[in-house]
């Protein structure tokens, strides 16, 4: 176990500071004004403990916790999506198929074999899954279960395993140096700041709604509150967790406020769409992991990218895929 | 003396086998969503009455309640099936704790619920799939009478009902194959004899068909 760089280390810190001032100023809460929505804050708070225990655990222990631990959450995202959706009695097998894509992402992820890592899901599954629906045959509701099976892996696999590749980036100029726990932190950090900052300027000032069809409680100033805090913060913390520099970091900010606006709408339609308020039950006070999950599904890919084509990597096309 | 102590050691192996591999399993592949849990039975002799449409069910049911209840827990399985073999024999005596019964209803010198109800003279909460069958995913098939003879037999007992959902999705009869799923479970307010076998019935099949309802189920067909 080596520990990753001192600025993660900070950064996880401060973060347990935030966490202690928002149990105690929900406890603070809950008994000058007892009611459900006090109680709702406190077990939301209750919940981003665990969450984040489990993520700064993830990434303290080593590469390999932390890759396990983005495939145990498209695992869960994968099985929640699979439970709401309808699905044919007769795709049993082909859902235990799709299953089966996490592992090999998620090993690509740790082979570093870039090609196939961006491949697999998109070409390959996307290809391969309907040749197991064809072997069983049945075309009522064909295109329908076909086209949400790629959808659901696309969302919950394809797209959170790009934060897992962000973990094994290494720079082309110093290989040695350890970028990966910083990004990781930095993309789940300012995603999650994002979703708060949006819902808590929302409520304070916010009022036109941005999205009244698909999400009535999104407002406009929200939205730009939101994107304000997190670019800001996001320019300060970039430079210290990531080899981005201050404008670039400011740049991958407004990038993930964004991208976590739209990738939460996205969720918010699918689960109109399918007439339910949360999509589970797995995080008490939150809904359930899809819930929480829904703007990384967006900014995971987004800011990979931004990172990717910013600096020089060692595995940058590909050419070094191979390492055990 | 020796056969309480090897009691004992039976009910410690059957709690770790739920502790360290039943219920992390059903956490990580199943995943459970349990409403109304407050309306267990927390004590016997009890009845849980639960739809029936895998061999998952009774794993789910048995982990609803705390492991100290465990030897309590006294699941109700057809003696055809489950002693078929030695293997089998072993895993659903020791290790789920069932009743055998015989299925295909009693003669003039046996009666099929003795053992059902010896085990509710002892104290034990007995979990009983009224269907009799898993039968087909996802459907509630007709209830048979064995729950309406135990509760007129026994005026002062109490049928807890239960519907499960996804499990059936998740490992349905004759597959092999486990499929994860998210399943529900909703407890109902338990029911006690009515004065009538067939309305008591009728009770219970509305009671699960109502739990159901509790549920947003998607489109499995």
């Amino acid at each position: 176990m080596t520990l990753p760089p001192t600025p993660v280390l900070a950064t996880l810190a401060a973060i347990l500071v935030l966490l202690v001032i928002a149990t105690i100023a929900a406890a603070v809460l809950a008994r000058r004004h007892p009611g459900p929505d006090a109680t709702n804050l406190q077990l939301r708070v209750r919940t981003w403990w665990q969450m984040v225990s489990v993520f700064a655990a993830a990434l303290l222990v080593g590469r390999t916790v932390s890759i396990l631990f983005f495939a145990l959450l498209s695992f869960l995202a994968l099985k929640e999506y699979f439970s709401l959706i309808p699905t044919r009695r007769v795709d049993r097998r082909v859902l235990f198929w799709a299953y089966l894509a996490i592992p090999f992402q998620y090993l690509w992820v740790s082979w570093e074999w870039y090609g196939m890592f961006l491949a697999f899901i998109p070409v390959f599954c996307f290809l391969l899954l309907p040749v197991r629906m064809l072997a069983i045959g049945a075309t009522e509701g064909y295109l329908k279960a076909a086209g949400t099976l790629q959808w659901g892996l696309m969302t919950t696999v394809f797209s959170l395993s790009h934060a897992a590749f962000l973990l094994i980036l290494r720079p082309a100029a110093d290989p040695a140096r350890v970028v990966g726990p910083g990004l990781v932190l930095l993309l789940v950090l300012l995603t999650e700041l994002n979703d708060i900052a949006q819902y808590l300027w929302g409520k304070a000032i916010g009022r036109e709604p941005i999205a009244p069809k698909v999400s009535p409680n999104k407002t406009r100033a929200g939205f730009l509150g939101g994107l304000a805090t997190t670019t800001i913060v996001g320019s300060l913390i970039g430079p210290l967790l990531s080899p981005l520099g201050t404008a670039a970091s400011a740049g991958a900010s407004l990038l993930i406020a964004c991208g976590g606006f739209v990738g939460d709408l996205n969720i918010s339609a699918v689960k109109r769409d399918l007439g339910i308020k949360d999509s589970g039950t797995a995080l008490p006070g939150h809904g359930g992991i899809l819930d929480r999950v829904d703007s990384l599904t967006y900014t995971a890919p987004l800011f990979f990218h931004l990172v990717y084509v910013m600096e020089r990597w060692q595995t940058y096309g590909g050419s070094v895929w191979w390492r055990p | 003396m020796a056969a309480l102590s090897s009691r004992r050691g039976r009910g410690l192996l059957r709690q770790a086998f739920f502790l360290l591999l039943v219920r992390p399993f059903l956490a990580l592949v199943i995943g459970l969503n349990v409403r109304h849990p407050e309306r267990l039975p927390r004590s016997g002799p009890a009845l849980v009455v639960a739809n029936h449409n895998s061999h998952l069910d009774v794993l789910v049911l048995l982990s609803l309640f705390p492991l100290r209840l465990l030897p309590r827990l006294q699941p109700v399985a057809a003696a055809d099936y489950f002693l078929r073999n030695r293997w089998l024999a072993w895993f659903s005596t020791r290790l789920i704790g069932i009743v055998p019964i015989e299925r295909g209803g009693g003669t003039a010198h046996r009666d099929p619920l003795a053992p059902v109800e010896a085990a509710l003279a002892e104290g034990a909460i007995v979990i009983l799939f009224p269907e009799g069958t898993r039968g087909e995913p996802e459907v509630l098939g007709p209830l048979r009478s064995g729950v309406a003879h135990l509760l007129q037999r026994h005026p002062q007992l109490a049928a807890t009902p239960v519907f499960l959902h996804g499990l059936g999705k998740a490992l349905p009869r004759g597959e092999a194959l486990l499929v994860p799923f998210f399943c529900d479970v909703v407890v109902g307010d338990a029911h006690r004899w009515c004065g009538d076998r067939r309305r008591c019935l009728a009770e219970l099949e509305r009671e699960l068909t109502a739990l159901a309802a509790e549920l947003d189920r998607p489109e499995w067909n």
